[in-house]
């Protein structure tokens, strides 16, 4: 294998057989033959780094330090550094005019090829005036980049779905990146924040076959979010067995039984913390004994309450104690004017002699 | 509406609409039927073996010597169809959570496997049933839409909560979304149908049975 990626990996200490194995692990996890790893390797070591430019929008960074610190020391950290990523304000040295010159910069040089992620949604109240970049609204600056994109990828729940910024009452209108992104393939990677690994995934899918992976009917790869939390959870057989923690400090709770009566949305989440982890494959909020809050889902923040059970009313029942008094009400109003009939035919009843019959 | 805003709607608009109705139908009822009275009985009561209210409120749950050879899909098929009712809807661990969240009070559930398979027995029983009610021409005959509609709204939410956790057909999401939808409209028809009988079925017996006690009558 030869490529401008194989030898600066090599130049950094990484073995052929250590990028075949990750290769082979990437492929494996994205649900891929088992020759696809090969292709991914070769594609991967010979590619020109694409140009990829990283939008920030109304978001508070979480996915940026996700996909950075948890996986820099990695080799998936590495292949991220082999992308040329020409714009990302966390990231970048250069700062104010220097930082937009690069911006504009890349988008003329690789016009129509180069990948735009976008994080953070794009608020549209105010004309846009609720987050600006160099004096210019996000929803401009989200235009102008998308026209030159060969795709979006829109990480982290606010530029997939809205996330947080666009929860009930929404107060700065935002949108996700697909409510204005019309003409341009969008792969959304939500979560709050994404895994890394599946950002690297779609990139490598994307450097190997030069397209996109395949999608769900919201936009996000299909080998990644294919199944539920709930699904493929280690504490699953309590669930089956019916056996809950019923507090976070309870027997059940140390025992490491199911979360579900704690408000686990596990059973309606698409992702793939049960079984790629966090923080190198550490852990993930169920093992470390936290119910799934249901971060890739569309609107999980007005999704009735994080500690509240599935099957438990999302809201307080507002009008029952009016519906039974109404009830109530209705049943003694129908029961007077039954008693009120009653009276009546028997005050007018009239006795029927053997002589009215002869008549 | 996205698959998860119809579940959070389910879950909260929804089931205040539906258990609003359900109180509001089942207090009513109640009451109207319960103030109706009936004149008093003058004669003098006559007294039999057996002949009472409370007699006859558990000797209705018997078939009478003979039907049971005469009509053993009615009586097999109906008592299993109840009885897993109440396993699924009283002992299901979800169903529990939902009665705690509502009411306060909670028991024991029983293993998911044990309400998977008994959802499945009581769904057999209900179609074999159902088959039977259309096969036998005095049982079609005698059949309403009413009872057509009962059957189907009390059925539903048992298809839709066994094909939501054996993930069926349809996501999980949209699967419990329409399991609850299913039973809300099963509270909204209950008060206002043959259904209404899982409240006045124990009253009623009392009542027929305490009538012809007076008469001397074992009913």
């Amino acid at each position: 294998m030869q490529g401008p990626l194989i030898d600066t990996l090599a130049r950094r200490g990484v073995t052929r057989r250590t990028f075949l194995k990750y290769c082979a692990t990437l492929a494996s996890m994205m649900a891929l033959p088992p020759t696809a790893g090969r292709a991914m390797a070769e594609a991967m070591a010979a590619a020109r780094r694409p140009s990829v430019i990283w939008l920030p929008f109304q978001e508070c960074t979480g996915c940026t330090e996700s996909i950075t610190r948890s996986h820099s020391p990695t080799i998936e950290g590495m292949i991220f550094d082999m992308i040329s990523l020409d714009y990302q304000e966390t990231l970048m040295a250069a700062a104010g005019h220097q930082a937009e010159e690069a911006l504009h910069a890349a988008m003329q040089d690789n016009a129509g090829k180069y990948l735009l992620i976008v994080d953070g949604s794009i608020p549209l109240g105010q004309d846009g005036a609720y987050s600006c970049i160099g004096g210019r609204s996000n929803v401009d600056i989200l235009k102008e980049a998308a026209q030159g994109a060969a795709a979006v990828i829109a990480v982290g729940s606010c530029a997939s779905f809205g996330g947080i910024p666009k929860a009930n009452p929404n107060p700065t209108g935002a949108v996700s990146v697909s409510d204005l992104v019309k003409d341009k393939p969008i792969v959304n990677i939500p979560g709050c924040p994404p895994i890394p690994v599946v950002m690297t995934g779609v990139l490598a899918h994307y450097l190997t076959f030069g397209s996109l992976p395949e999608l769900d009917d919201k936009g996000r790869p299909k080998s990644f979010f294919g199944e539920t939390i709930h699904d493929r959870c280690y504490r699953r057989p309590f669930y089956d067995q019916g056996k809950f923690a019923k507090t976070f400090d309870d027997e059940g709770a140390r025992q490491g039984w199911c979360l579900f009566e704690l408000g686990c949305k596990g059973p309606v989440t698409h992702n793939a913390c049960a079984t790629v982890k966090w923080n190198g494959g550490t852990s993930w909020p169920v093992e470390s004994g936290h119910g799934c809050l249901g971060c890739s889902e569309p609107d999980f923040w007005d999704g009735g309450g994080f500690y509240k059970a599935l099957s438990a009313p999302a809201d307080p029942l507002k009008f029952a104690a009016a519906a039974a008094v109404v009830g109530a009400g209705a049943g003694v109003a129908v029961s007077v004017a039954n008693r009120v009939k009653k009276s009546a035919a028997k005050a007018t009843h009239e006795t029927t002699t053997l002589a009215d019959l002869e008549k | 509406m996205n698959e998860l805003e119809f579940l959070t709607w389910t879950r909260g608009p929804g089931l205040d609409i539906a258990v609003g109705i359900f109180l509001l139908g089942v207090l009513w009822r109640l009451i109207e039927i319960y103030t109706l009275g009936r004149k008093k009985d003058l004669a003098a009561p006559r007294h039999a073996a057996g002949a009472s209210g409370l007699h006859t409120v558990f000797r209705r749950s018997l078939p009478p010597p003979g039907m049971l050879k005469r009509s053993p899909v009615s009586y097999i098929g109906g008592y299993i169809f109840h009885i897993g009712l109440a396993i699924i809807v009283f002992l299901g661990a979800p169903h529990i959570l939902l009665i705690q969240n509502l009411v306060g009070l909670s028991w024991p559930s029983l293993p998911s496997q044990f309400i998977g398979l008994t959802a499945v027995v009581t769904m057999a029983a209900m179609v074999v049933m159902l088959a039977d009610r259309i096969n036998k021409p005095v049982k079609r005959f005698l059949s309403t839409f009413e009872d057509w509609f009962t059957w189907a709204v009390t059925f539903l939410p048992v298809l839709t909560g066994w094909m939501a956790t054996q993930h069926l057909l349809l996501p999980y999401t949209q699967m419990l979304a329409l399991h609850i939808l299913s039973a809300e409209i099963l509270l909204v028809v209950l008060p206002f149908s043959k259904l209404f009988h899982g409240f006045t079925l124990f009253g009623s017996r009392w009542y027929n049975g305490r009538v012809n006690a007076h008469k001397g009558v074992p009913v």
